[in-house]
């Protein structure tokens, strides 16, 4: 079940657990899914059911204690944290909840800052950086400040700069949860003309069932760690 | 991350915390001040003491004498002879001399007892023949009049103590003339030899006989300290003419009577010869040269090697006693870069999330602590600087009070400069190895649940 097979994503068996004094808690408890490349997934489930776990394990920002996430044909845990720091770089874009822009730079710089991570020369980044910031249509706003723009705004800078990089694997942790019904569909209906446009895989979480039913292929739905049930959205 | 984003994005963080940034680097401009300063001190004592030393001819100087045979080392001089296959002092052996590489001078100590009339009353006292080299050894910096016009000139220089027994007022003395009376030495002709082709006998000397003979010489300074140039100088010397015009007085000396016993005394032989160096450093070399031409030789060379492990170990002290406050900004630095770490956890936690690798997190940490390092080196040479400035000022208006020459104690070379520099970078990059690897090993998932 990898890249090979036409999944963008897989993880097979995969568990995480934290502990907290003597408590054990299984965030992710032995889970198998597979994300088709091209595919829109959104990921539902109630608070602590371990959809963000599981998003950030394929997102490889975290490790899991068993098990594997194959993407690109390898097993994100047993790669070196200089691999895994290239997976999120050239493969992975990230869209999270608080949109996580450095409120000290400018939007342009914000866009930016992934392709100094990936060393890109300064001549490419400056037409990267037009074209992602044209995608989201802001290429108007790209001298403000974080402080200067909506939280709609905010979320589509965001996009573009998971975008920049050209990733291939779009995650997104919760993208309206910020955001108020109208700019949330905007903001869902721009990943989804994203995925249609770039053929990008996207896997979002989230927890607004009608905005998944509307522009998701496939939900997953979790509980308690693990997956109660999976199928197409429409 | 390339070295030019890593070093922007790194005074992009330490502008954004400008004040405590700026706090940090002063921390470490105090810190290398401090050492600056010290080590300036010592650089400049010992610079001073150097070059006292060193104009003094203590240390670039060889004496050179016959060579003794070991038996004859025991006995007094007057009974030495000379070893097997010794060479004798004499003027071809001080031309050889003069002619040996990096050799500046060579003269013969000349020094006899005399009485001096003045005013018409007798003084007995030294005379000692001075080289006209010895105007630069800094001897003569600070005395009363100046020094002789020419090596031939007629003239004396008369130290203070026995000025003061020439007139109340020493000053007065300048212009004047004085007496010199003394015992010219006569040498008898030649007695011929026998015919036994004794070695030994060769050249035997007729004798000389001992004429008091007058010298007028007019006093052109006096000087404050007894003149010293090099160990067996002229130092005991009261009253100081020209080496030239001291040699052709032929005066009797000490050792008159022991050349007369022993053999070339229709020759001009010496009892010792000052050999100067250009510099201390090149005395080594010069005094085997003179060994293995057959002389004997003595240096302090020993003596200038103990001054300079002396001074080695004086800086080492000041170093450390100066690296105190350096080692106190270190932990500033720390502390600001652990603030920083709790205060940009989330910003870590995007990078690593952007694809920033745990290095790259590391490097910039590492680069705004050197940059501090860097300012605060740069900022803490020139307080140093301005710190040895004004305790040099403050030390020679003292020292103007007191009548004592002027003089500079702090002495900032090149290389202390550089070594501050990258000591306080070096130190930075130290300070910023906990902090760095802290930030490294953040988890992304924790720091960007960070509020």
């Amino acid at each position: 079940m990898s890249d090979g097979n036409g999944f963008a994503v897989c993880a097979e068996k995969v568990t995480r657990h934290y502990e907290m004094g003597a408590a054990v808690i299984r965030a992710v408890d032995d889970i198998t899914l597979a994300i088709r490349t091209g595919e829109f997934v959104a990921l539902l489930g109630s608070s602590g059911s371990g959809k963000s776990t599981l998003l950030n394990l394929m997102a490889g920002l975290d490790r899991p204690n068993s098990g594997a996430i194959l993407a690109k044909g390898r097993n994100l845990s047993e790669m070196s944290s200089v691999e895994l720091a290239r997976y999120r770089s050239k493969t992975v874009g990230m869209v999270f909840q608080s949109f996580n822009l450095l409120p000290r730079m400018t939007l342009e710089e914000n866009v930016e800052l992934p392709l100094r991570l990936a060393e890109v020369d300064r001549g490419e980044r400056g037409k990267r950086v037009a074209e992602a910031l044209e995608r989201v249509k802001l290429d108007k706003r790209q001298g403000h400040k974080p402080s200067e723009m909506s939280g709609g705004e905010q979320q589509r800078a965001a996009i573009a700069r998971a975008l920049v990089n050209r990733p291939t694997l779009l995650f997104a942790d919760e993208p309206t949860g910020n955001l108020d019904s109208a700019t949330g569909e905007t903001i869902m209906r721009l990943l989804k003309e994203i995925q249609g446009n770039l053929g990008m895989t996207i896997v979002m979480v989230t927890h607004e069932r009608p905005l998944a039913e509307k522009f998701a292929d496939r939900i997953v739905t979790m509980a308690d760690g693990k997956l109660v049930s999976d199928g197409a959205a429409r | 991350m390339k070295a030019g984003d890593l070093a922007e994005l790194a005074l992009r963080n330490l502008r954004e915390a400008v004040l405590r940034s700026s706090l940090t680097t002063l921390g470490v401009a105090v810190g290398v001040a401090s050492l600056v300063a010290w080590l300036s001190l010592g650089v400049g004592l010992q610079t001073l003491a150097t070059k006292r030393l060193s104009n003094s001819g203590l240390f670039d100087t060889v004496i050179v004498t016959q060579k003794r045979s070991e038996q004859s080392r025991r006995r007094p001089p007057a009974e030495a002879s000379p070893a097997v296959g010794a060479r004798v002092l004499d003027d071809e052996a001080k031309k050889e001399f003069e002619h040996l590489p990096n050799v500046i001078e060579v003269y013969s100590q000349v020094r006899f007892p005399t009485e001096v009339r003045y005013d018409g009353a007798p003084y007995s006292t030294i005379v000692a023949g001075i080289p006209a080299s010895a105007k630069d050894n800094g001897s003569f910096d600070e005395m009363k009049g100046k020094f002789f016009s020419g090596p031939d000139a007629d003239e004396a220089i008369v130290q203070i103590e026995f000025a003061r027994d020439l007139s109340p007022q020493p000053s007065s003395l300048i212009g004047k003339d004085l007496v010199v009376r003394y015992a010219e030495r006569e040498t008898l002709p030649v007695v011929d030899k026998p015919a036994s082709g004794d070695a030994n006998s060769e050249g035997s000397g007729g004798g000389f006989s001992v004429v008091p003979k007058e010298k007028k010489l007019r006093i052109v300074g006096i000087v404050e300290t007894e003149p010293a140039a090099g160990f067996g100088g002229f130092g005991s010397g009261r009253l100081l003419i020209p080496l030239n015009v001291a040699n052709s007085l032929r005066a009797a000396q000490v050792n008159d009577l022991r050349d007369l016993v022993r053999a070339n005394s229709n020759k001009n032989v010496y009892p010792s010869l000052t050999v100067r160096a250009k510099s201390p450093a090149l005395v080594a070399g010069i005094e085997s040269t003179i060994k293995s031409m057959g002389f004997g030789t003595f240096s302090l060379l020993d003596a200038a090697k103990s001054l300079q492990t002396f001074f080695t170990i004086f800086d080492m002290l000041l170093l450390i006693f100066g690296s105190l406050a350096l080692a106190v900004a270190t932990l500033g630095i720390i502390n600001t870069l652990v603030m920083a770490i709790l205060e940009r956890r989330r910003e870590i936690g995007i990078l690593k999330a952007l694809g920033a690798a745990d290095r790259d997190v590391k490097q910039l940490f590492f680069v705004e602590a050197s940059v501090m390092g860097l300012l605060g080196g740069i900022l803490g040479t020139g307080f140093g600087w301005l710190i040895g400035r004004a305790v040099t000022f403050g030390t020679n208006v003292y020292l103007k009070r007191q009548s004592l020459p002027t003089t500079d104690v702090f002495f900032v070379p090149w290389w202390l400069i550089l070594l501050a520099i990258v000591l306080a970078v070096v130190v930075s990059l130290i300070a910023g190895l906990y902090p760095a690897s802290r930030a490294a090993k953040l988890n992304p998932v924790e720091a960007l649940r960070y509020e």
